[in-house]
């Protein structure tokens, strides 16, 4: 078959800074090509480039073909007549491809009257069905919502029907799953197929996220630097690898299919557009470097069938996955819990008024943020608090770090029940318990040196700052030179290691860590981590470590809480958990999550979930998962169904297990991942 | 990484003595390694030693009168000329150029410091504080400046140039705060006053520490602008015979009366305009390097 489209030797600069080097590739009829890069890579602006949606500063060169006609250099009125019907785009975030003032059903049909001459009615109908294809329950009611009425899945599902409004051939997706949650994006990976088998296009999926084009596409472009470094089929790249950034970039990820282990970072950071190296861009964070590497850049080698690879030398290059998946069999071990508790949270409870109105607010509701958790962590122990976005893990996350009575239920910090805290006492915690923020750059004020944001800590609990803030530095793997510079001078990675030394000045026995690798490219995010778990056995630390990314909780927690719409679905032991998940949630939870893996991930079953999540502000009765529990509404008889819907279960342990409990009647353990 | 960092770094590594890079270091080395901030406080600094040591080699002070000059052009006698009653217009200028200078500058960070205390305080804190706070400005804001000069003058004697700078100060700092509080409550929100939060500082230490240096854009801009305002202002405060009275002179009365000789005797008015030009302009020069200082996306060596 003849490709769709072509890019040839496509180069992209913005005022003499290259943000795309040269990138070709083609894809044919019902073909998916996943094209991978981290941050800065050059991936989102080389599929703006086709679209011809760069701002104007922009200096395109080479060549795009859709069906053999040439984009680059087209004028706007041809490219607009491409744009939505022969090629469309998916973005990240559905918000700003929605017009907030229309009603969808208004926009789809818009867009399907701008390129068919179809009556209103027909293409009013025509966007019904659309919706009804991609899954938007009740469409033909819906269509009358306006884009702010949708959750940010079903936004998401509402682009996908525009996009697929005028059977285009080719679609491209930028990274459209990065800002929902798993269960979500699962759902609308699902959709995309649905979508991608009804019009036959080819899609290009643009992510980050190694495992969401491993179960989905076909051929995978990588790109670093603005080239295309590996490109090939989706086993080659995943198995045969012949690219140290590749295999590195593989290697780096934490998955939920494996257990604790270290994971191997990328060493440095990708470089500046600005001030490439001279010969291969990766040279000065490659492990195989050699003299001859920074004579000249690599072309792509032809290293197999449609199999190239961007290295002088790829032959050496062996995939690591498959030795440290052999090194992974020792990591059940049964791990003591510690004596002493550092933190314990019994029955928290958290509402927040729902207040209308502009001028006058009242009162219309009331959010129950967080209804009723426990848990506790003892000394040297990392709990895992993960959940989606509206779990109330944050909320549960502030309500122990403002160390205020709580409404209801107690919290226990080192010792002290913060009900009744002595002033003393206080200071004592705020010393004792440091934080690491999500965001380093939010959370480091850019306008103090690094010098004086680490010796905030000390001279605030009377400390002499001079020496300690070197060893600090020293601690985290910086230089003692970078004190003198702004948090803005650093890369992300290293912002977060300051955010870790300023936490650790203290000498802190407890660290609370609110998602603190999640705004990291993952060749990055494993240094971190890395750097965290070694941190941790060093000093002696215990970690509340909130994230919503379950594999990076599963290679640095020992215990892990899945919370649900401010309650905890389960709680235990990592590998307990991971391994045979015995509540519904979790279950879902963990088959959701796609793996770095093609063939894993093509012949996995998933338990989809349906719908958004219930408001906090109206739960369900019982049970709180009952509307969306795959078990309620497949496996269960009516009478044990009433049990759910009246009695909201509490968390028990497990029959047979020394540290797992879950809050569900019919609690069965089933292996998911 | 500039070459200015890279010495820092030396100087840091070299080990001998560890000099702490804190904010004020850094900040100062910056300001001065602009060539702005350089010709800014250069040419400040010259404008005081005139205003200053000026008076000591001129042989007329601004009280003589020279009976046998009126209204005459700059000469060798009269270097910037002499005004209708006879008095030396240098003389005169530098008289006015020591006054404010002074006040202008004072009345300046008087006000702006005034703005930032207040709209922080207000923004920080909210509740009972703000409530208070916000009352306060509005109540200057619309209450008439002569009806609080007649309330408080009778209270102290004029003449008196701490008070008076006070005063001055006090009708400028009003719509800054308000902007001021608006941004302190955004900077309250952001994570790094958090993360404070969470270490156990003390809110005030938090407001100087962060949310203060957070808002130095707008308040040396504030700062700059309230120069040449408090300058400018004092001579209307003069009118209510407030402030400098004849036959001491500022800058203020003297461009006033020169205003109205300027067309036929042009150095009544040129010397002491363009003297407060250069003034001013020294200070915004000053203002944008110290901005770009205290800003850490700005910028480095230009
Ligand atoms: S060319 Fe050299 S530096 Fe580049 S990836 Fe290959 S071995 Fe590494
Ligand atoms: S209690 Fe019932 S509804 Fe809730 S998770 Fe268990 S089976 Fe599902």
């Amino acid at each position: 078959m003849s490709p769709v489209l072509e890019v040839s030797d496509l180069t992209v600069s913005f005022g003499g800074v290259p943000a795309v080097r040269g990138v070709s590739y083609s894809v044919r009829p019902g073909e998916v090509l996943g094209i991978v890069g981290e941050s800065g890579s050059g991936k989102s602006v080389a599929s703006a480039a086709i679209m011809g949606l760069l701002p104007p500063g922009a200096r395109v060169t080479g060549s795009v073909r859709l069906h053999g006609r040439e984009l680059i250099g087209a004028s706007q009125r041809q490219l607009a007549a491409f744009r939505g019907k022969s090629i469309s785009m998916v973005f990240q975030d559905p918000l700003s491809a929605l017009t907030p003032v229309y009603r969808v059903g208004d926009q789809i049909a818009e867009a399907v009257r701008a390129h068919q001459r179809v009556s209103k009615e027909n293409a009013m109908v025509k966007a019904v069905e659309l919706l009804d294809l991609v899954g938007i329950p009740r469409p033909s009611e819906r269509a009358l919502a306006f884009p702010h009425e949708f959750s940010g899945g079903m936004r998401q599902r509402v682009v996908i029907a525009m996009a697929i409004a005028n059977d285009p051939d080719v679609i491209i997706c930028d990274e459209p799953t990065t800002a929902l949650d798993v269960t979500i994006q699962a759902q609308v990976l699902e959709v995309l197929k649905r979508a991608q088998a009804k019009t036959g296009a080819a899609i290009i999926m643009i992510t980050h996220d190694l495992g969401v084009v491993a179960g989905f596409a076909d051929r995978v472009l990588v790109m670093y630097a603005g080239r295309a470094v590996e490109v090939g089929a989706v086993d080659d790249i995943y198995y045969r690898m012949r690219m140290p950034y590749t295999a590195g970039l593989l290697g780096s990820i934490p998955r939920v299919d494996r257990g604790r282990q270290p994971l191997v970072p990328i060493e440095g950071h990708p470089p500046s557009p600005a001030a490439l190296p001279p010969g291969c861009p990766f040279a000065p964070r490659c492990p195989m470097r050699v003299e001859a590497c920074d004579d000249r850049e690599p072309p792509l080698f032809e290293v197999g069938a449609g199999h190239g690879a961007a290295c002088i030398r790829w032959e050496e290059v062996r995939p690591d996955g498959l030795a440290r998946q052999a090194a992974a069999g020792d990591t059940s071990r049964l791990r003591v819990r510690g004596e002493r508790t550092v933190l314990a949270v019994r029955g928290l409870v958290k509402d927040y008024p729902l207040l209308r109105g502009a001028v006058f607010k009242r009162r219309v509701g009331t959010v129950h943020a967080v209804a009723g958790v426990s848990f506790d962590i003892r000394q040297g122990e990392t709990l895992g608090l993960v959940g989606e976005s509206g779990s109330g893990k944050t909320t549960t996350l502030t309500q122990i770090l403002e160390l205020v009575p709580p409404q209801r239920g107690r919290v226990v910090v080192l010792g002290h029940d913060t009900a009744r805290l002595s002033r003393g006492e206080r200071t004592e915690i705020r010393r004792d318990m440091q934080v690491v923020f999500q965001d380093p750059l939010a959370s480091l004020d850019p306008r103090m040196t690094v010098h004086d944001i680490l010796a905030e800590p000390l001279r605030t609990h009377g400390r002499p700052a001079g020496r300690r803030i070197r060893e600090l530095l020293a601690l985290v793997g910086l230089e003692s030179s970078h004190a003198a510079r702004y948090p803005q001078d650093f890369s992300g990675g290293q912002r977060q290691r300051i955010g870790i030394a300023r936490a650790l000045a203290l000498e802190p026995r407890l660290l609370v860590l609110d998602e603190p690798v999640s705004a990291l490219d993952v060749s990055i995010q494993a240094g971190v981590i890395n750097l965290l778990d070694s941190l941790k056995d060093r000093l002696g630390l215990s970690y509340l470590f909130v994230a919503h990314d379950l594999a990076v909780v599963r290679h640095i927690a020992d215990r892990v809480a899945v919370m649900y719409l401010g309650r905890i679905a389960e709680i235990g032991q990592v590998e307990a958990v991971y391994d045979a998940p015995a509540h519904p949630y979790t279950q879902a939870l963990l088959s959701a999550i796609p793996l770095p893996d093609p063939v894993r991930e093509r012949s996995r079953e998933r338990i989809l979930l349906e719908g958004d999540l219930p408001s906090p502000a109206n739960p369900p009765s019982g049970c709180r998962f009952r509307t969306r529990c795959p078990k309620f509404r497949a496996e269960l008889t009516d009478e044990e169904r009433s049990l759910c819907v009246t009695v909201e279960p509490e968390v028990r342990p497990l029959n047979g297990a020394t540290d797992q409990g879950a809050a569900c009647h019919y609690a069965e353990k089933r292996g998911v991942v | 990484m500039t070459l200015s960092d890279e010495e820092l770094a030396e100087e840091l590594t070299d080990g001998t003595a560890y000099r702490a890079p804190s904010r004020l270091r850094v900040v100062t080395g910056r300001f001065f390694r602009s060539t702005q901030g350089r010709i800014g406080f250069a040419v400040l600094a010259l404008m005081f030693l005139l205003a200053f040591a000026g008076p000591l080699v001129n042989r007329w002070s601004y009280t003589d009168k020279d009976l046998t000059a009126f209204m005459r052009p700059p000469s060798a006698d009269h270097w910037f000329g002499t005004l209708q009653t006879g008095s030396d217009v240098f003389a005169v200028t530098l008289r006015g150029m020591q006054k404010s200078l002074i006040v202008g500058l004072l009345a300046a960070l008087v006000s702006t410091a005034l703005a930032a205390v207040v709209g922080a305080f207000a923004g920080y804190f909210r509740g009972w504080t703000e409530r208070s706070l916000t009352w306060l400005t509005d109540l200057l804001l619309v209450l008439p400046a002569f009806l609080i000069l007649a309330i408080i003058s009778p209270l102290f004697g004029s003449g008196q140039w701490v008070v008076f700078v006070i005063m001055l100060a006090l009708f400028l700092w009003m719509v800054t705060s308000k902007i001021v509080r608006g941004m302190a409550i955004s900077v309250k929100e952001r994570e790094f006053v958090q993360a404070a939060r969470y270490m156990g500082v003390p809110p005030v230490r938090i407001i100087f520490r962060h949310v203060i240096p957070n808002l130095s854009s707008l308040l040396i801009v504030d700062a700059t602008l309230n120069v040449s305002a408090a300058i400018l202002t004092e001579t209307s405060l003069s009118y209510f015979g407030f402030g400098i009275q004849p036959p001491d002179v500022s800058f203020g009365t003297l461009i006033a009366d020169g205003s109205r000789t300027a067309v036929y005797a042009p150095w009544t008015f040129w010397f002491v305009a363009g003297l407060l030009v250069v003034t001013v302009l020294a200070v915004n020069l000053m203002g944008d390097a110290l901005r770009d200082a205290f800003d850490p996306s700005a910028k480095r060596s230009r």
